[in-house]
């Protein structure tokens, strides 16, 4: 039972509440649904952030975007710099929940609620993305790889607070794609989804990142998809070669949602998909946002 | 222990005393004694609670009253013009896009909030839009057909 709730002014007084054990709240899309659920009592102590405004604040500054922690799913979607420079970014947060989860949920608490199937977390690791945490005496940066540490897991200590996250944007020439399984359009998480982002020069895959969601504890990226595009010509072979790596490096479980054989045999399917549609983007292609209706049930 | 929360609802001040763990959709039909929004999932996936919050969509069943304090809130009570009913409302009403009622008050606020942001969607626009609101009747077609109408007329 919640004794105590402040909602704070400042991130000052944000971050002296976490000191003394409270809680964070934003949108409330996971912790006060969780609640509901009962999978998770709502905490003793709770302070709501969403006036604190040194967390908002989506802007591309230095070759690198930052989202301020309460930045939406709404906002990031429709950002003319994310659709166009992030676009797995803007694929995934336009399918996140409903349009009432999108004008609600923040970066901030989909990458802290750490699930395995969140929408955020393939292309926030395909690009390289880096959290600030704050505490009341110390702040320090951490990339997304090491800040997920299991389901519902994260490095961040107790009374750390996600304030924003940066990602340092990527050059000409790249293309990026991400989509999920879905039985549902909308109020849905993903069965499996995988992210892709590609850099060609001169019509050789420069560098390559492949990310993995609800197929293992943790989103995870996929070195050996890498591996098997960098150097080449982002062909068929190449594309088939980095999926089969995807479905090797997932350790998916079997739950209501799907089989882990199911999620295996899909893993490769949604690379491949992802692959394809972030090697089309990079050579100027224009594309669907989000991809995954695109994706979904094409041939392929 | 309770907590003094001002909810504006429809334009009007309500000051409450409240638990911190209501939520929003709790404070508004059992304090401040509006029932349009529904209880439907109380798990933020039908969309039965579906309201405004400063004017974007809120679930309503899985955010806390306390954060919606001294903030703008819509409710479906709040969408007709005194006792004239809104474009949405009568469009629902000449379709058909009613059957047993329950969801129907947040698919006009889920509708309000898609033709606010975007007003002349696609019918595929305005399907992915309302799928976040379930219709258990399965009254899909006249619901999207009144939304279609009442973008259509507005442009």
């Amino acid at each position: 039972m919640t004794s105590a709730f402040v909602s704070a002014q400042s991130l000052d007084e944000a971050l002296s509440a976490l000191a003394g054990g409270a809680r964070p709240v934003a949108g409330g899309t996971d912790l006060v649904v969780g609640a509901r659920q009962g999978k998770n009592p709502l905490p003793e102590s709770i302070v709501a952030i969403h006036r604190v405004e040194e967390l908002r604040g989506l802007a591309t500054s230095n070759g690198r975007l930052r989202l301020g922690a309460l930045v939406t799913h709404q906002e990031i979607a429709t950002h003319p710099a994310v659709r166009e420079r992030l676009t797995a970014l803007a694929d995934a947060s336009a399918i996140v929940g409903s349009h009432a989860t999108r004008a609600q949920g923040t970066v901030g608490g989909n990458v802290m609620n750490a699930s395995p199937a969140m929408e955020l977390g393939g292309p926030l690791m395909v690009f390289g993305a880096e959290a600030t945490l704050r505490s009341a005496s110390a702040e320090r940066r951490v990339p997304l790889t090491e800040l997920l540490t299991g389901p519902g897991a994260t490095s961040a200590a107790e009374d750390e607070l996600l304030t924003a996250v940066e990602i340092p944007l990527p050059p000409d020439g790249s293309g990026s794609c991400y989509a999920r399984l879905e039985y549902r359009r909308q109020m849905e998480i993903a069965v499996v989804g995988a992210t892709a982002a590609v850099t060609l020069a001169g019509g050789t895959v420069e560098q390559a990142r492949l990310a993995i969601t609800a197929l293992a504890p943790t989103i995870r990226l996929v070195p050996e998809a890498e591996e098997a595009l960098v150097g080449s010509d982002a062909g068929a072979e190449a594309v088939q070669a980095a999926a089969r790596a995807a479905a090797r490096a997932a350790e998916p479980i079997s739950d209501v949602r799907a089989s882990a054989d199911y999620r295996r045999a899909m893993a490769e399917v949604l690379a491949r998909r992802v692959l394809t549609a972030a090697v089309a983007r990079a050579r100027g292609e224009a594309t669907a946002i989000p991809a995954s209706s695109a994706l979904f049930g094409a041939a392929s | 222990m309770k907590i003094p929360v001002t909810l504006n609802v429809n334009g009007i001040a309500y000051e409450l005393e409240l638990a911190p763990s209501t939520t929003l959709l709790s404070a508004v039909r059992d304090a401040v004694g509006l029932t349009g929004a529904k209880e439907g999932c109380d798990d933020s996936e039908c969309g039965a609670c579906m309201m405004l919050l400063d004017g974007k969509p809120v679930n309503a069943c899985s955010y806390l009253a306390a954060q919606a304090d001294g903030r703008e809130v819509t409710t479906v009570e709040g969408l007709a013009d005194g006792g004239s009913l809104a474009p949405l409302q009568r469009a629902f009403l000449e379709h058909g896009g009613v059957q047993c009622g329950f969801c129907t008050p947040g698919m006009l606020i889920s509708a309000t909030a898609l033709l606010e942001a975007s007003p002349s969607p696609s019918e595929d626009e305005v399907r992915i839009a309302l799928s976040g609101n379930l219709c258990r009747c399965t009254g899909y077609d006249g619901i999207v057909k009144a939304v279609l109408e009442v973008s259509r007329a507005g442009t």
